[in-house]
């Protein structure tokens, strides 16, 4: 008998066995992790939702309550039951009377590092973006990751001017950042010294994120507050 | 031939001899994973970079290391020789998802600082080095201490790092302010070439310190 | 180097004194008239940071060879050079504690780390450099403009700031004419860069005095020539090529090879005879690597200057450079196997 044909014959006999470890193993661990998943699946969505409400919270300063809402096809947006798609969810915020307050957002885009995602508060009545809150950044410790802290970057976002233009369906200024200290108008982000990249990635991700979502729920008012109301 | 127990009979009768807090011991200091055998590096040098971080890395690394310890030493009979690498990567990889679900179930900032990494403990190659080299040669008692050292082990030389970087690149420990207002970050130290200075440097003692010990 | 043994050879017998403490002493020298001219434009702030990192240099080469067991190898000049150019390539109004880790550092991992003189990889100034950029990047970005008023009475905000402490910003700062040119497009005249009327590192503003100890040091033929005409004219023909596709965009080539830390770099950094390589061929395919990157840090990178990277990069590839072009024993066809 040739060499080759004693391997085969090993293989063979052991393969049945390779066969049923290997099936075994899987279906143990297949059990495991659903059994995981299963287990840890309401915490984590319970955990996710109230950070989001968190940050809805501060974005909108002086809500009580918070409501999300799908933007429809139509350009409509009607109330949110379960889970909606992504970037197409609007949160609206009200006071304690049920008043709106404003309609929080979420935008992204490409920062020095990794995409940043920020959430941020519009209120229609001020035609002004009133708060921002960075969800997710890698910028870099120490200077990129500034957006998410330094104070003054802070405050540009308590009044951002986003007026719409007369056609209603634009912005009158897109938003953008300067040059640290170069602040002059109410729609420019005053950026920081030392993380200009992270700084001119949120004007930018802000000024396209502002100009599509600021007409639609601008001219949609009407359906955050009635359908509180019922 | 199927039976590794009965191959490396060498090496195993050098391991008999040891008692079994040995396996234990050696995990903590002499056979340290990251400053003796230096392994697992990817994640030693890059969740490194605050104390606390640092520390859920080393525990959750610690988790699956024990588990798939536990696990491969019980069906270290049952396993062929052919598949066995493909077995314990399974494996791994079982107890590290389940790992990743509970680490955000427990905390999701954590889960967002330690990002890609959880996943990452599978390709680990202190895991399946253990794995390999010992589990699934040794009985289920001494694999579980062999994984607690190790894991231990690991999770020391993390937070050895992990400490150093986040108190001069940040000014804190665990989160908690050490100097006044005004210090200096060296911000070198939370970026990824601040994980090999540091881990240059304690390697450097380490070495230092088996030397002196050697020589006296 | 001294052997007392007798030995008999053939003729020529004049034996050429020249030996390693001499050339870093003679270095010292050529690189006076920059550091006093340092001091002159930009005052006592910028004498701290030159004594503070020569003194961390000397000491730091000093206590670690004292702690492994070796003789001390300070005076060989080589630590005061490290920490001369160190400080040299530091904003004036650079806080002392931070020029002086700055100076431990060069020697201790820059140097020390890989055997002492001779051995170091990269140029040790410029490791400590470079840790200092990382670490530090606000404060040595931060310049301090040239001939202040007050500049011989008092000292910057900054130069004394507590140790471990952040510096307090000056209230006057200046640009240097490269991160004018990068974020506002401002040409430097050429003639006030030569002459050093401008804002930078204590020791990178006036190109002329740097040429002068450059030249003095060739002259002595303790400096190989190539490595700086290689450097400065792939800066010079490369930057010229772009400014003449587009003199909007790109500036011209005089302002590219007399601002930033070109000069200093390319005389006495890339120069450093351990980590350059040694062959009359490799050594200007090593000035031509340093001069391409320079350029395409300085144009197309984020940073307004990138000597530093580009000589470090450099030195890294020098030993291959040299085994590139190590030429074929005679007799045989292909590089010899096994060596």
């Amino acid at each position: 008998m040739t060499e080759a044909n004693q391997i085969q014959k090993t293989a063979a006999g052991n393969s049945l066995k390779m066969l049923q470890a290997m099936v075994g193993i899987g279906i143990f661990c297949a059990l495991m992790i659903v059994l995981t998943f299963q287990g840890t699946l309401p915490i984590i969505k319970k955990k996710k939702a109230e950070a989001l409400e968190k940050a809805i919270f501060k974005v909108l300063p002086g809500i009580e309550k918070t409501e999300a809402y799908q933007l429809g096809q139509d350009d409509n947006f009607t109330p949110l039951a379960g889970e909606g798609k992504e970037g197409q969810v609007a949160y609206a915020g009200y006071d304690q009377n049920g008043k709106l307050v404003g309609v929080a957002v979420e935008a992204s885009g490409q920062g020095y590092a990794d995409i940043i995602r920020v959430l941020y508060g519009y209120d229609p009545e001020k035609q002004a973006v009133v708060g921002f809150y960075v969800l997710e950044s890698k910028e870099t410790p120490g200077l990129g990751d500034k957006i998410e802290k330094d104070p003054n970057f802070q405050a540009n976002f308590e009044a951002l001017d986003v007026s719409l233009a007369d056609g209603q369906s634009t912005l009158k200024n897109t938003v953008i950042t300067v040059k640290n200290g170069a602040k002059q108008n109410p729609w420019e982000i005053d950026g920081i010294t030392g993380a200009t990249i992270s700084s001119r990635a949120i004007g930018n991700i802000m000024g396209v994120s502002t100009a599509y979502w600021v007409p639609l729920i601008y001219k949609n008012q009407a359906a955050f507050i009635e359908n509180n109301e019922q | 031939m199927a039976n590794p127990t009965k191959n490396n009979t060498g090496f195993l009768a050098s391991l008999k001899d040891s008692p079994s807090t040995d396996e234990f011991i050696k995990g903590l200091w002499r056979e340290n994973p990251v400053f003796v055998q230096v392994l697992g590096m990817c994640p030693t040098l890059a969740v490194s970079n605050t104390a606390m971080n640092a520390l859920a890395m080393g525990l959750a690394t610690t988790f699956v290391l024990l588990m798939s310890n536990l696990l491969v030493s019980s069906l270290r009979n049952f396993i062929p020789k052919q598949v066995r690498i493909a077995s314990y990567i399974l494996i791994i990889a079982t107890f590290v998802t389940m790992t990743d679900y509970m680490i955000q179930a427990i905390s999701v900032d954590l889960h967002k600082s330690l990002g890609a990494f959880i996943s990452l403990i599978v390709v680990n190659c202190l895991i399946l080095g253990r794995a390999e080299a010992f589990a699934s040669k040794n009985t289920l008692g001494r694999s579980f201490l062999d994984g607690l050292g190790m894991g231990i082990g690991f999770t020391f030389a993390l937070f050895c790092l992990g400490a150093v970087r986040e108190l001069l690149g940040n000014g804190t420990l665990f989160g908690w302010a050490f100097f006044p207002d005004t210090f200096q970050e060296w911000i070198v130290m939370i970026l990824p070439a601040g994980g090999f200075f540091t881990l240059a440097i304690w390697l450097l003692i380490f070495n230092a310190a088996k030397e002196r010990r050697a020589t006296s | 180097m001294l052997n007392k043994t007798l030995n008999i050879s053939t003729s020529p017998h004049i034996v050429k004194g020249i030996g390693t403490d001499d050339i870093m002493q003679n270095v010292v020298w050529a690189l006076l008239p920059t550091a006093i001219f340092a001091v002159y434009s930009f005052g006592l702030s910028a004498l701290m940071v030159l004594i503070a990192t020569t003194a961390a240099c000397v000491l730091t080469e000093h206590y670690l060879c004292k702690f492994s067991g070796k003789e001390s190898t300070i005076s060989d000049w080589s630590a005061v050079i490290t920490g001369l150019l160190l400080g040299l390539t530091l904003p004036p109004n650079f806080p002392v504690w931070m020029a002086f880790i700055g100076g431990v550092i060069a020697i201790a991992l820059g140097k020390f780390i890989f055997g002492g003189l001779g051995y170091n990889v990269f140029n040790p100034a410029l490791v400590g450099r470079a840790v200092l950029q990382a670490a530090f990047p606000v404060a040595i970005t931060t310049w301090y403009p040239a001939f202040l008023d007050n500049r011989f009475s008092s000292f910057s905000v900054s130069t004394f700031t507590a140790p471990f402490m952040e510096p307090t910003v000056d209230a006057i700062t200046g640009a240097t004419p490269l991160s004018a040119f990068k974020f506002d497009h401002v040409v430097t005249p050429a003639y006030d860069l030569a002459l050093g009327l401008i804002t930078g590192s204590t020791g990178e503003t006036c190109a002329v005095l740097i040429l002068l100890g450059g030249i003095y040091l060739i002259a002595r033929n303790m400096m190989n020539w190539r490595i700086p005409v290689a450097i400065l004219v792939t800066v010079y023909v490369l930057s010229g090529i772009l400014h003449w596709v587009d003199g909007q965009a790109y500036p011209p080539p005089l302002f590219m090879l007399f601002s930033g830390g070109l000069m200093l770099g390319a005389l006495f950094m890339a120069t450093d005879m351990v980590a350059s390589p040694i062959t009359p061929l490799g050594v200007v395919i090593y000035g031509f690597i340093i001069g391409l990157l320079v350029v395409v840090i300085r144009i197309w990178g984020g940073l307004p200057e990138g000597v530093m990277y580009a000589i470090l990069l450099a030195n890294a590839i020098s030993p291959h450079i040299d085994n590139l072009i190590r030429p074929r024993v005679y007799g045989t066809t292909k590089s010899v196997k096994g060596s």
